[in-house]
């Protein structure tokens, strides 16, 4: 082709594209008197425009496109169908959940699909922050008390507001649910001490062969053995250290935080 | 005049307030978007809530920039625009014009071309390299499209063998002296000089105008720095081009400015090509639409409808480059001069021979 042949066609293709390019924008310019209808990512029309054209913007406080049902969004935890088991704290890959369980004298009440609930929760925090939808702690809970709700907007200007809390305890009434509970494990123990003899016997002999077996055991195993014995005849853990008088060689050796998780998983296996 | 002064400062101030929210909803429009809508009925007030933030910026001065022309520079910018608007008939009669000098098309290309020199300041006083190359660009981009933007300015000028904006402007309807003919040709011996209306507007009276006015179309969108011949401004690789380094009024005054240099260029072509300040419509029989739509000149009246059908067709012509810039996707440098020296020129220098000829035939 000649130089001259393709300076003309260059001009040409240049006015045929330009020409191309305004009609296009033309088109949606002229299209945006109408919006779009809002689509679900479900709706099978959604990547295919179709006869959907016009303005996409979502106007998005105003109008929102519906979540789907089984979105997974902000958490949520009914309390009252709580039963502080603890599942959802340990299954939590990023720690986010943490609860500060205090133990009942008794029966607290039923959830409402029937189970009992032996524990009340100081604090029940969700850091929502840290979450990473996982939705693991739902998949666990017994109660499926702890739900993913549709909500999805709960920006916050302080990333400490992102922790919510669910607890119905105000820190009075967990103080008074603790004393309770204090009052009652020693007024147990006092029991135990004076009237049970064998029961101290049998603790002592535990006491016994407890120095022998003692270096080899990981101190984390320790608190399980004395518990299962002696649950028959009193509620199996000790939460204050200065409320359990008999087993001061143990003692130092177990850590407290891990004592109170152990109940409740008795108390699931009674039920 | 004084009134032309304060009319011509209004609409500058009027265009930019106007021009920014035009442009962000017809963007917004093409692009399936919706454009402001928050600060008041339909975003209407979105312009002047940007106006406020930058009336409150700090206006910084870089250290290492050359403080005083840094300062000057876009104050030279905006007063070659300006002064552009001085020989601008916004209307028939005197009123609307600042200068009725003879001279007029001439003098307003050469202050317009002070912009350049405006522009190659704010960039080299800034010490800023892409503030440079930006000027750097500008001048090239300037200098080679004030050539075919002369041209077919010059072919008009062989039309109407007038240099006064008011004159050229006069001959395209109903108030002009003399006979007219349909295409310009008497040969067809349709007299239309009555009629007006737009069968008198240049671009009829001289057909294959339009062509130039694309020429002049082009070239004035270079000269007004919009895309796709953003390259002096161009915002992905030199940050803001040659006023990267301003900020607050002084920026407000280069946005001033091009949005100034927008309604000049367009306020230009319709005065050029498209029938300046008379009405589309012509007197048909009984119906003399062309003589109630223009008024008469001089008159309140027929000031007020000159003026309104002028901004009218600029208006038309702004949007037409604001069409363009969502459109078109900027251009290289070297294509940017290629098009300017390699085809319009040409065409121009062709379209400009053929006018002449024309003028004969007339
Ligand atoms: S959704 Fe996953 S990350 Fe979030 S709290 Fe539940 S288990 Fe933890
Ligand atoms: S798993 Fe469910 S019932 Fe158990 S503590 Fe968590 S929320 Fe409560």
């Amino acid at each position: 082709m000649s130089a001259i042949s393709l300076y003309f066609k260059a001009i040409l293709s240049g006015v045929k594209s330009t020409r191309n390019g305004m009609a296009l924008t033309w088109k949606h310019a002229w299209s945006a008197r109408k919006s779009r209808n809002i689509q679900q990512v479900q709706d099978p029309e959604y990547f295919s425009a179709g006869e959907n054209t016009g303005i996409f913007t979502l106007e998005y406080p105003h109008e929102k496109i519906p979540v789907p049902v089984n979105g997974r969004y902000q958490l949520h935890n009914e309390m009252d169908d709580c039963i502080v088991c603890d599942k959802c704290v340990k299954v939590c890959p990023v720690d986010c959940i943490e609860i500060d369980p205090i133990k009942a004298t008794g029966l607290v009440g039923h959830t409402s699909d029937g189970s009992p609930i032996r524990l009340y929760a100081a604090k029940f925090d969700i850091d929502m922050s840290k979450c990473c939808f996982c939705g693991l702690c739902t998949t666990v809970c017994p109660t499926e008390c702890l739900t993913m709700t549709s909500e999805y907007d709960f920006s916050v200007f302080d990333v400490k507001e992102h922790t919510f809390g669910f607890a119905n305890l105000s820190p009075e009434q967990a103080d008074e649910k603790r004393q309770l509970y204090e009052q009652f494990v020693a007024e147990k123990e006092a029991m135990k001490a004076s009237a049970s003899v064998s029961v101290e016997a049998l603790e002592n002999k535990e006491g016994d062969e407890k120095p022998v077996a003692k270096p080899a055991f990981k101190p984390s195993f320790k608190p399980k053995m004395p518990i299962a014995k002696i649950e028959e005849s009193i509620p199996p853990v000790v939460e204050n250290p200065a409320t359990e008088p008999e087993k001061p060689a143990a003692k130092p050796a177990f850590k407290p935080s891990f004592k109170p998780k152990i109940p409740p998983k008795t108390q699931d296996d009674h039920e | 005049m004084w009134i032309a002064l304060l009319i011509c400062l209004v609409l500058i101030s009027l265009n930019v307030v106007v021009g920014v929210y035009v442009e962000r909803k017809l963007s917004a429009f093409m692009q399936d978007r919706l454009g402001p809508t928050e600060v008041g009925k339909w975003g209407l007030l979105q312009v002047f809530a940007d106006l406020l933030k930058l009336l409150q910026k700090e206006d910084i001065v870089p250290f290492a920039a050359q403080r005083k022309l840094f300062l000057a520079a876009p104050w030279i910018i905006f007063l070659s625009i300006f002064g552009a608007f001085s020989v601008i008939p916004l209307s028939s009669g005197v009123w609307l014009q600042g200068s009725q000098t003879e001279m007029g098309l001439m003098l307003l290309m050469g202050i317009i071309s002070l912009d350049t020199l405006g522009i190659l300041l704010a960039g080299w006083t800034s010490n800023n390299k892409y503030s440079l190359l930006g000027a750097i660009r500008s001048a090239a981009q300037l200098v080679s499209y004030e050539i075919p933007l002369g041209l077919s300015i010059l072919s008009v000028v062989i039309l109407s063998s007038s240099l006064n904006l008011q004159e050229i402007a006069g001959q395209q309807g109903i108030f002009a002296e003399g006979e007219q003919y349909l295409f310009g040709i008497k040969y067809t011996g349709i007299e239309v000089g009555s009629m007006g209306g737009i069968l008198t507007w240049n671009v009829v009276r001289m057909p294959f105008l339009f062509f130039l006015f694309i020429v002049f179309f082009i070239a004035s969108l270079a000269e007004a720095n919009r895309a796709p011949f953003d390259i002096p401004e161009a915002e992905s690789e030199l940050v803001g081009g040659f006023h990267t380094e301003y900020s607050g009024m002084r920026w407000a005054l280069l946005f001033l400015s091009e949005y100034g240099i927008m309604l000049l260029v367009s306020i230009l072509g319709v005065i050029l090509f498209w029938g300046a300040w008379y009405s589309p419509f012509p007197n048909i029989g009984r119906f003399v639409l062309a003589d109630w739509t223009n008024g008469t000149p001089g008159t309140l009246l027929g000031t007020a409808l000159g003026f309104f059908w002028l901004m009218m067709k600029s208006y038309i012509l702004i949007a037409l480059q604001m069409w363009v810039r969502w459109t078109l996707p900027r251009l290289r440098v070297d294509q940017l001069m290629y098009l300017s020296w390699k085809v319009l020129t040409p065409i121009a220098l062709f379209f400009v021979a053929i006018s002449s000829v024309w003028s004969l035939l007339k």
